[in-house]
């Protein structure tokens, strides 16, 4: 069974621009799944410091980050030097999408994932 | 760009017997240690961390007697540090990370509201409009291509300049609202006269030319009604107008160089681009390609 990280949440932590309810139901949820995942507090702000995990997070093979917009993700990405693989990641948007809706697509499709391999 | 130093980062080594939280209180720490600046890996099976290869990670967990994770080496190149969280309540877990970030000499995570802009290369077309416009440095080029370099000299909610990009290619992904935001780009937005402004429309005609009107409209009431008071109240009426308009802060407003300066600096940009291109068109010239300095911008 392959445990590697491939659920990105990013908490947007200086700005308001997610409803807290949001992503603090997401962050529940996957806590309680019991799945492994990575939650940053501000994807903008490791992306103005380049930060390495960026790479290494874009390498990972079918990652689904839930966060905000996917065009502002990817050129979040891609200002780091990171960009991320045009067909095989999931961007969810928590600006506009449910946290039942996220967080049950973020987990089920890991499931998925691990049944599988 | 701001530091180059990625601050510590924690993994909450949460597998089969080492797993000292439940979710409730997973939930809980993460969510404390994630507003405290601090990214957080919640980790479920030993694989994981042998994936790690960059930076300093203090590792929490239940680890026991035989001491953390024997099987763990840390020969990826990153610096692990284990800290054995059994018994602990959130608050003294918060205590022990940043005694470790202490240690550690890391930054202090956080502290920075992250606004800056966000070039989408899939519409962008190099016109360099939008380094002509910032007046804080936040553009540069690199390779004859127009980058974001130091986001850190953005103003904070000014969002001026996507709104002189004719491409709508400049997103700031914490604006309110879209295509600015990320959102996708509709036709209506291209089309949307904000979106079009021209640069010497934007900064010599309509927002230095209402300023002025304004100003000298206040001044003539002025001088026969002497009314001090009442010229204060114009100029803060012309400010919350444009700062309406353009959504552009008092801060920037008020730090705005004259548009002659403007176009000057437009100008100069224009040539410095046009004297690179025919170089680099030219067969026989030798010469290094310029650096960023020679371009003075
Ligand atoms: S990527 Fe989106 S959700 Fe994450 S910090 Fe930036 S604006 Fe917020
Ligand atoms: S103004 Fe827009 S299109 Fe022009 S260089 Fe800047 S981002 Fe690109």
């Amino acid at each position: 069974m392959t445990q590697a990280v491939k659920i990105l949440y990013c908490r947007c932590a200086y700005a308001k621009v997610i409803a807290p309810e949001v992503k603090d139901e997401v962050l529940q949820r996957l806590t309680q799944s019991g799945v492994p995942f990575e939650a940053v507090p501000d994807l903008c702000e490791m992306s103005a410091r380049r930060d390495p995990a960026l790479k290494r997070l874009a390498a990972e093979d079918g990652i689904k980050i839930t966060a905000c917009y996917p065009r502002a993700v990817r050129w979040l990405f891609s200002a780091a030097q990171a960009p991320l693989p045009k067909d095989t990641v999931d961007i969810l948007n928590m600006r506009v999408d449910s946290a039942a809706a996220i967080a049950g697509r973020l987990v089920q499709e890991h499931s998925k994932g691990e049944e599988s391999s | 760009m701001i530091t180059p130093k990625p601050p510590l980062q924690i993994g909450l080594y949460q597998n089969g017997g080492h797993r000292p939280l439940g979710g409730g209180r997973e939930y809980d720490l993460t969510r404390k240690l994630l507003d405290k600046g601090y990214a957080v890996s919640v980790i479920r099976s030993d694989s994981q961390i042998g994936k790690i290869r960059e930076g300093a990670w203090l590792l929490l967990g239940c680890f026991g007697k035989e001491g953390p994770l024997p099987s763990v080496g840390n020969g990826n190149g990153a610096k692990l540090y284990f800290r054995d969280i059994d018994g602990l309540e959130t608050s003294q877990i918060l205590e022990a990370v940043e005694q470790v970030r202490g240690e550690t000499e890391l930054p202090d995570p956080g502290g920075w509201k992250p606004w800056f802009p966000v070039i989408d290369y899939n519409r962008c077309t190099n016109c360099m409009q939008c380094l002509s416009f910032c007046l804080f440095d936040v553009y540069g080029v690199h390779e004859d291509k127009i980058q974001v370099q130091n986001e850190s000299n953005c103003k904070t909610d000014c969002p001026a300049c996507s709104r002189v990009c004719p491409e709508v290619a400049i997103l700031f992904p914490k604006y309110k609202s879209g295509p600015i935001n990320g959102d996708v780009v509709r036709q209506e937005d291209i089309q949307r006269e904000a979106m079009k402004v021209d640069i010497s429309a934007l900064l010599g005609g309509d927002l230095y030319g209402s300023l002025r009107q304004r100003q000298t409209e206040a001044r003539q009431r002025f001088s026969t009604e002497r009314d001090e008071s009442r010229a204060l109240l114009e100029r803060k009426k012309c400010l919350r107008k444009l700062k309406k308009d353009f959504d552009i802060p008092d801060e920037v407003l008020m730090s705005l160089p004259s548009a002659g300066d403007i176009q000057e600096r437009a100008e100069r940009a224009k040539a410095k681009l046009a004297a690179r291109q025919e170089r680099s068109q030219t067969v026989r010239d030798t010469r290094p390609a310029p650096t960023e300095d020679d371009w003075g911008i």
